[in-house]
């Protein structure tokens, strides 16, 4: 009963979308005001309705109910209980259900806490979040069916895929979806206010904290991501320019961007047209990101399952969202009036210098990521773009970007002055070089980028202190420095901390990529083998019994210089459901870099086992960036000027109030 | 009318991508050409799984006719999905078709599989160490392999096998390999 209760629900929820989509939008144009109210209720009915289809799913996986095919297919009574709740999002049609939920709950949230709103911009944007929901629910419905039955019901199920029995990428795809589907709110909001032909610092304010939330669990969802490919994968590697990933860097790049643009359409009432199109294309990204995995076109070490019908459906389903979007944008972005001069030396001219940085370096990884589908579709060989190509394309692109991200910030708006914020960096430059050329006489055997990128890093770094700085005026005697930290807004916090994040993250980075070093090679036990100054000494394997796996597990003793560091144990665990194996890495995390260790296939038969020992530099300063990066989101998100900042409508029309109050 | 031009330009790039997409969807990305296209079957030489009086499976026995290779174990359900497929194959057409029995770590499973669901094979190699699949280069189960009448590989097809895929490619090629004398490395 549970799966039927769950699928009446899910087209329940469809009927509903078709209501929220239609209503809503027309009565804004003519003025109708019941349906117009229309708007909320759907929504929160309709975010209601899938809540009860996903939990349906989740039930259906806690009590392992083998008579749904979904169920049969991706769990197993002996899995532990949170990989079988993971297991409803770790497959196809899972996540797809998880898609739909996200969506439906951000429809709901403006529902509940877009009072604020003008009532017939709410009822547009809730219009638009439905046709969204329409294009899913259809494509669940019609073509990938997670309550489908099977029988007679097996005894049991195939598992999950042990490699995403893990708890990192339990909360991976949850976080990443929160970051795909909130674009779709500056989505709604985009194409709201092209129907409108309006776009005002009202409207900028009312979609840069939607932006901002989605930018904040989409950087947490690829980090998790990447975090796990690092220990899981057992390659002591982060990121590799896999297509999957690239799907979720390219929409990160983008929102990056659109964060940005926004600040500038609020402030300076310019870049209107740029933001509404960067708007689009960021959630257009997410959407390819969607069909890249699931339609078959691109090989990729993570894809769903794939089948060339669905991936009809997703291409028509983004030709209808892109291409009718950007018609509209080609219709109605030229009627969109910018009242803001603009100046390039300025405060919004380095952040339109960011958004060319951005743009650019997303249409790079998007070209490098379909040039293989390119190249196959006319005919040519099959090929893959791999690091190389897009190492030596982005990171080119990310120098200038970061040396003016130091510059930007001490700009003014409307007319900056560049000598006088040079000049306030002159010994941040210093600094800077100096590190440069201490890495450079330190280690002078990575490559050149590396280096240069740690230099990057402390001029990002200092930069921003020294941003930080001037605005308490730290240095001016009598300033009372100490209440200006604590009148400075939450906003101009996230800032400093979103580019604090940023250089610490590069600094991770740039070691990482430059100066890990790796030893391939069969050890006895007893063996020891010395790197980076670490004498590694293998004791042996013994066997471990988990929950639905055995393991292998692989012991070193670390010392350096006689001392004892750390003990290292690697496995290899073997699931005799899925017959499949992964290795789980053995790390030991110091801010200097981590010790990684991985035990691959026994050799021979004295006890010996092929092992691959790392030692990746820097490591965590990643990791650490990147929480930093989220928190000043986080911090910036809860600004006071989201809270209660946004102006109230008046009763009657709001466009010449709001823009009065906007000018204030 | 200049400044219309750039407001459209967004759509123009979309719809070139958005043409690539169509056309990659027909394409198939795993059809990987595969290493061992045109060259000859490793040499190998299986045990006969249980139950099978005849004299395993080796190269061999690819040297006198078109033939197809298969791989398959119990414990894969796509091989699940894939077998009453076979099983019309072997009975409604002549090419002779071959199984590796891979990965087994019961030698009773695969036996006790095919006298459930039906033994659509020819020959039939034992192979619980990967052997001969490393020889093959099979990255997974099922895959199918259309061998010539001289031992030389000239079609692998990764994932379960189906009508469409019968007609499409394996028929027509089977038909082309069998008339004539096609020297190695052609198709």
């Amino acid at each position: 009963m549970t799966a039927e209760l769950g699928l009446f629900a899910l087209t329940l929820a469809f009927a509903v979308a078709l209501v929220q989509s239609t209503f809503p939008i027309i009565g804004a144009t003519k003025n109708y005001i019941s349906w117009i109210t229309l708007a909320g209720p759907t929504a929160i009915t309709q975010f209601v309705l899938v809540a009860l289809a996903f939990g349906c799913l989740t039930k259906l996986y806690i009590t392992s109910d083998f008579s749904v095919l979904n169920v049969v297919q991706n769990s197993n009574t002996s899995m532990p209980l949170l990989y079988k709740v993971s297991g409803v999002w770790g497959n196809h049609e899972g996540s797809l259900l998880l898609w739909v939920l996200i969506l439906a709950l951000y429809g709901a949230a403006v529902a509940l806490f877009g009072q604020n709103l003008p009532p017939a911009l709410r009822a547009r944007v809730l219009s638009v979040q439905a046709m969204i929901a329409i294009g899913f629910y259809l494509f669940i419905l019609l073509t990938s069916n997670p309550f489908e039955r099977v029988f007679p019901p097996p005894p049991d199920g195939r598992e999950l895929n042990p490699l995403l029995q893990d708890p990192g990428l339990a909360f991976h795809p949850p976080m990443l979806y929160m970051g795909y589907v909130g674009f779709s709110m500056a989505f709604s909001f985009a194409i709201a206010a092209l129907v409108e032909g309006r776009v005002d610092a009202a409207w900028a304010r009312w979609v840069r904290p939607w932006t901002l939330a989605a930018w904040c669990f989409l950087t947490g969802g690829i980090v998790l991501g990447s975090w796990w490919a690092y220990y899981e994968l057992g390659w002591g590697g982060w990121w590799f320019w896999d297509p999957v990933e690239n799907a979720s860097f390219m929409p990160w790049l983008a929102g990056t961007a659109l964060l940005h643009s926004c600040t500038v359409v609020e402030k300076r009432d310019a870049l209107k047209s740029w933001t509404i199109l960067l708007a689009i294309i960021t959630f257009s990204l997410s959407l390819l990101g969607t069909f890249l995995v699931r339609s078959g076109v691109l090989t990729s070490v993570h894809a769903f399952a794939t089948d060339p019908e669905r991936g009809v459906f997703i291409l028509a389903l983004l030709i209808v969202v892109i291409g009718g979007s950007l018609s509209l944008f080609a219709w109605r972005g030229p009627q969109l009036k910018t009242t803001g001069l603009f100046q390039p030396i300025s405060r919004e001219g380095a952040l339109l210098f960011n958004n060319l940085c951005m743009t650019t370096a997303t249409a790079t990884v998007l070209l490098g990521t379909l040039y293989p589908l390119f190249v196959d579709a006319v005919g040519g060989d099959k090929v893959s773009v791999g690091p190389p190509f897009f190492n030596s394309v982005f990171i080119p692109l990310m120098i200038p970007m970061i040396f003016a991200m130091a510059i930007g910030p001490l700009l003014n708006w409307k007319r900056g002055d560049l000598f006088g914020a040079l000049g306030r960096l002159k010994l941040v430059g210093i600094s800077s070089l100096i590190v440069t050329g201490a890495t450079w006489a330190w280690h002078n055997d990575g490559p050149v980028f590396a280096t240069l990128a740690l230099g990057l890093s402390a001029w990002l770094g200092l930069g921003t202190l020294v941003e930080l700085a001037g605005r308490i005026k730290l240095f001016v005697p009598g300033a009372g420095s100490w209440a200006r930290v604590c009148r400075l807004t939450r906003a101009s916090w996230g800032m400093t901390l979103g580019h604090m994040g940023l250089a610490i993250s590069i600094a991770g980075m740039a070691g990482a990529g430059g100066w890990t070093q790796e030893s391939i090679q069969t050890m006895k036990p007893g063996d020891t083998i010395k790197l980076s100054g670490y004498d590694f000494t293998f004791k042996g394997v013994h066997q471990r019994k988990g929950a639905n796996f055995t393991s292998a597990v692989g012991t070193f003793v670390v010392h350096k210089n006689g001392i004892y560091v750390t003990n290292l144990s690697a496995e290899k665990r073997n699931y005799p459901v899925g017959k499949m194996q992964t290795t789980e890495a053995a790390i030991h995390t110091t801010l200097g870099g981590d010790l990684y260790a991985v035990i691959g296939d026994h050799d021979g038969n004295d006890g010996a086992y092929v092992t691959r020992l790392y030692f990746n530099p820097l490591v965590v300063w990643m990791w650490i960036g990147a929480i930093v990066m989220v928190l000043g989101g986080v911090l910036s998100l809860s600004d006071r000027r989201y809270r209660i900042g946004a102006p109230r409508q008046s009763r009657h029309g709001h466009a010449k109030e709001l823009e009065a109050k906007s000018m204030i | 009318m200049k400044q219309r031009a750039i407001f459209i330009l967004p759509l123009i790039v979309f719809c070139i991508i958005g043409f690539y997409l169509a056309k990659g969807l027909t394409l198939d990305p795993k059809k990987m050409p595969s290493m061992l296209d045109g060259k000859p079957v490793p040499t190998f030489s299986l045990p006969p799984i249980k139950g099978r009086d005849n004299n395993g499976f080796s190269q061999n026995h690819l040297l006198d006719k078109v033939a197809l290779v298969n791989i398959f174990g119990s414990w894969c359900v796509a091989c699940r999905i894939e077998h009453p497929f076979l099983m019309q194959l072997s009975e409604l057409s002549n090419t002779p078709i071959h199984g590796i029995n891979w990965r087994e770590e019961n030698p009773d499973s695969g036996p006790e599989w095919l006298k459930r669901h039906g033994d659509p094979y020819e020959f039939v190699g034992d192979d619980p160490r990967s052997k001969a699949a490393i020889a093959f280069g099979v990255t997974g189960a099922p895959e199918t392999f259309l061998v010539d009448q001289e031992g030389i590989i000239r079609y692998k097809h990764v994932g379960p096998l189906d009508l469409q895929t019968w007609r499409g490619i394996l028929w027509p090629l089977i038909q082309k390999l069998s008339h004539k004398n096609i020297p190695r490395g052609t198709l």
